[in-house]
């Protein structure tokens, strides 16, 4: 009785996981090409994005946070990447152009304002983060469009060596899925052996009692949103290298996903739970099943009802497992 | 014919591998208070949980009026007569005092929730135990007593049969206590079945019929209160005898460190103004409600400061925030260690070094965990927590041993100025006087100690000097040899002159 309990904890403890691995032979059983390290490789590429700014959202919701506006960030930093790039960067007194490092930087610099924007909202004006970045999603897609006048800006010539990133590899995997995996290690060792990553996850769990221990709350909140602001014009640039467009109608949605794949990895959106390699399994999880229904030739509408089921699914699998450890 | 109200028998309960309970055997009659008495993590709320249905017993049976019951839920519970009093509160901090206390019930309003009649009904129900708390207010607001004053009416909303009480007045001052034990003694006439936990011996000596002790997860022994002294069940509860709960006194108070002048915070304190002397244990006394906590929290940042100064060795700070409190070397134990002392979710090491993480912890920012560790296992041992380790979570232990984390955050700190609010809340004797000697002990190190206490044997025996507040303002001090309770409750609840 107790064993069949203890070996039902330990399922749960590790769904995410055991999703991953059930998955993994799903996809192989279902097309002999799946486990091709092309067809992998194409995949996690298609996902990077998705997969950095999973990592800012989950620094997000472990301090009980939420950022709705990362899909507009994407539009709107995808059009300035390829319009800082195309027409250079406009500086008042001067333009510089025809540099793409300078493109580059200057888009997450961006990014991180903007991020900080809606952290300063929501750790200094104290506003609810559901609300602020409902603001920002808005306001950001307006800017999109403005900058792009509605137009898709393409990536020409001179624009080589951000192409090459999109599709390139360096020692057989793909620029983008490098930068992904960078971007996770740096999230796994915040989140596991530094103070700022320790106090995030003590934010989520419990903010009262971090404040009255004398720490500046407010400050590991607005760091917070600015990290994923940086993060998410990193895969704004990524996108546009890859698709060599930059335009005002990308990354609509794209919030569920990233959301989804963080709750998939067994997140708590009241905060303070979660781990980056989770986080990377429920962003892989995702892109399988993704890649299961495209290939058995399931119509998009579909699709969105069967992703709205997985993410349900996790939740009540979270559910069940807290209520089973509490109750023991 | 003369069953037990309750019957429990042979109960045992192991988490992971500590067994928590080991074949305990428990009989209450209607109409009987039966005290359940025993050291920190000796398994009292565990078996509480276990009659309540928070917790699923792995054997034994229990028997309701000589029938043998299954309990697998608190509505369960509930279901059959059981009202219960949790050591950690279990209230919704958004909802009105009157919500939470009808909470179970609110549904037979046909879904409607009529506020006249539930106000007035609240009301009446706190007004029966002699207290005045307003019952449209939210109770995330009350101080941690009023939220006990409203888990107590929330329980005898239930109209029990069984009424279970884990450590009621453990942030009760004793006048508050006293109308609690007016109410019992009355259920207990009515034939209510009572079991009581306390840590306040002298109260189980007062109002118990039997008292059951508990230790290890076992029962050693069950005696009548006129057969044995307090001495007799320390020995059984923590297999040794105490010789003084007190230390001796030997810190010398020395120059000016804390100077408060005419302080108004929030409408709940005023004119707050006293000084404390460096190596002095300075305690603050009063009735629930009279701003001892509210003073506390002003001074540490915690709640804002209308008017008044601080000066901090001769030099005014002004103090915005708990950091920069902490900046100046003030720390504050907060009384609630669920809500704002500790972190439930997270190990003890990790709830121990967050105040001193950037101070002692890291280098380049990254943490540096073994020394965590090490000096977690120093707490561990010294404070007598009784746990699998530094890095079980907190929420797995006892109560007092949570209290008693709680305190170990801000022993290794940098302050030269430590107020604790309750500091032996929940706390066993035996550990509470490791507790006093620390106190003490920091105190002749020179550090000026502030005390909020409502157990006033506290104040008389560990303090040089005492406050007493009454209704958000300093009624009188009293030096070290005029400390007794009767001075001290003089003032607490004297009417004001002029
Ligand atoms: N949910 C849990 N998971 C793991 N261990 C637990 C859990 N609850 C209680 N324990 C352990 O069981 C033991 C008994 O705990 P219990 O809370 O019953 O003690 P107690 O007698 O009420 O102590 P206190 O006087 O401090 O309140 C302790 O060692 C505690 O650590
Ligand atoms: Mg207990």
């Amino acid at each position: 009785m107790t064993k069949l309990k203890s070996t039902l904890n330990i399922l749960l403890q590790y769904n995410t996981l055991i999703i991953f691995c059930l998955l993994l032979i799903i996809s192989s059983m279902i097309s002999d090409s799946f486990l091709t390290q092309r067809n992998i490789f194409n995949l996690l590429r298609q996902h990077a994005d998705i997969g950095i700014i999973s990592m800012g959202m989950l620094l997000v919701i472990l301090t009980g946070g939420i950022d709705l506006s990362v899909g507009s960030m994407v539009a709107f930093t995808s059009v300035l990447t390829a319009y800082f790039v195309k027409n250079g960067i406009p500086l008042g007194f001067t333009t510089l152009s025809g540099s793409i490092p300078a493109a580059i930087i200057m888009t997450i610099f961006l990014g991180m304002l903007l991020g900080s924007v809606s952290g300063f909202l929501i750790a200094n004006r104290r506003i609810a983060p559901f609300i602020a970045t409902l603001a920002m999603m808005s306001i950001v897609s307006g800017f999109a469009f403005m900058v792009s006048k509605g137009y898709p800006i393409e990536l020409d010539e001179s624009a080589t060596a951000l192409q090459n990133f999109g599709s390139g590899y360096l020692l057989g995997v793909p620029y983008p899925v490098w930068l992904l995996f960078i971007v996770f290690f740096m999230i796994l060792i915040t989140l596991r052996y530094t103070v700022f990553g320790r106090i995030v996850i003590a934010i989520g769990s419990n903010e009262t009692a971090v404040r009255l221990s004398g720490i500046r709350v407010g400050i590991y909140t607005f760091l917070v949103y600015t990290i994923l602001g940086g993060l998410t014009a990193l895969a704004g640039i990524v996108t546009t290298a890859r698709t060599n467009i930059g335009t005002y109608s990308r990354g609509i949605g794209l919030e569920l996903d990233v959301i989804a794949a963080v709750v998939l990895g067994g997140a708590s959106l009241s905060g303070g739970k979660g781990t980056a390699v989770n986080t990377l399994l429920g962003v892989l999880i995702l892109a399988m099943v993704g890649n299961i229904m495209i290939h058995m030739n399931i119509p998009i509408q579909t699709q969105k009802v069967i992703k709205g089921g997985i993410i349900i699914l996790a939740v009540l699998l979270q559910g069940l497992q807290s209520k089973i450890s509490e109750k023991q | 014919m003369d069953q037990p109200r309750v019957d429990m028998q042979n109960i045992s309960k192991s988490f992971g591998g500590i067994h928590a309970l080991k074949e305990v055997s428990l009989k209450v009659k209607a109409g009987e208070i039966h005290a359940l008495v025993g050291e920190n993590g000796a398994g009292k709320s565990t078996l509480m949980k276990i009659l309540s249905g928070a917790y699923q017993k792995d054997s034994g049976v229990i028997k309701i009026n000589g029938q043998t019951a299954s309990i697998p839920s608190p509505h369960a519970g509930r279901k059959l007569g059981i009202g219960t009093i949790y050591q950690e509160f279990a209230l919704a901090p958004d909802l009105t005092v009157a919500e939470n206390i009808f909470l179970d019930h609110l549904g037979s309003l046909k879904g409607f929730i009529h506020r006249k009649k539930l106000y007035a009904k609240a009301s009446e129900l706190i007004n029966r135990l002699g207290f005045d708390i307003q019952p449209q207010r939210l109770v995330g607001q009350l101080s941690i007593a009023y939220q006990q004053v409203v888990e107590i009416c929330k329980a005898l909303s239930q109209n029990a049969e069984i009424l279970i009480l884990d450590e009621p007045t453990a942030v009760l001052s004793p006048t508050e206590a006293e109308k609690l034990f007016i109410t019992l003694k009355k259920l207990q006439s009515q034939g209510v079945a009572i079991i009581y936990i306390s840590h306040r011996l002298e109260e189980i000596f007062q109002i118990a019929d039997t008292i059951s002790i508990l230790k290890d997860g076992q029962i050693t022994g069950q005696v009548c209160p006129d057969e044995v002294t307090t001495d007799q069940i320390i020995q059984r509860m923590i297999g040794r005898q105490i010789t003084s709960l007190f230390p001796e006194r030997k810190n010398k108070v020395g120059d000016k460190i804390l100077s408060i002048n005419r302080l108004t915070s929030e409408k709940k304190i005023e004119d707050i103004s006293f000084d404390l002397h460096a190596g002095e244990i300075l305690g603050f006394a009063g009735l629930v409600g009279s701003g001892r906590t509210e003073t506390a929290r002003a001074i540490f940042g915690a709640d804002r400061i209308d008017q008044g100064t601080i000066h901090y060795q001769g030099k005014p700070i002004h103090i915005k925030s708990p950091t920069d409190a902490l900046k100046a070397g003030i720390g504050l134990i907060p009384e609630d260690r669920k809500h704002q002392g500790a972190i439930l979710p997270l190990p003890i090491e990790k709830n121990i070094s967050l105040p001193s993480l950037w101070r002692n912890y890291q280098t380049a920012g990254l943490i540096n965990q073994s020394k965590e560790t090490k000096d977690t296992i120093d707490y561990i041992q010294k404070l007598k927590i009784k746990t699998s380790g530094p890095k079980e979570r907190v929420e797995n232990l006892s109560g007092g041993n949570q209290q008693k984390v709680v305190l170990a955050k801000w022993l290794g700190g940098h302050c030269s100025v430590l107020i604790f609010d309750e500091p032996t809340r929940g706390v066993d004797v035996g550990a509470k006087a490791e507790i006093y000697q620390l106190i003490q002990e920091l105190a002749q190190q020179g550090l000026g100690i502030i005390i909020i206490s409502s157990e006033m044997i506290e104040l008389i025996g560990l303090c040089n000097r005492a406050i007493v507040m009454r209704e958000g303002r300093i009624q009188g001090e009293l030096q070290q040899k005029e400390l007794s309770e009767e001075n001290i409750m003089k003032l607490a609840i004297m009417k004001q002159t002029a």
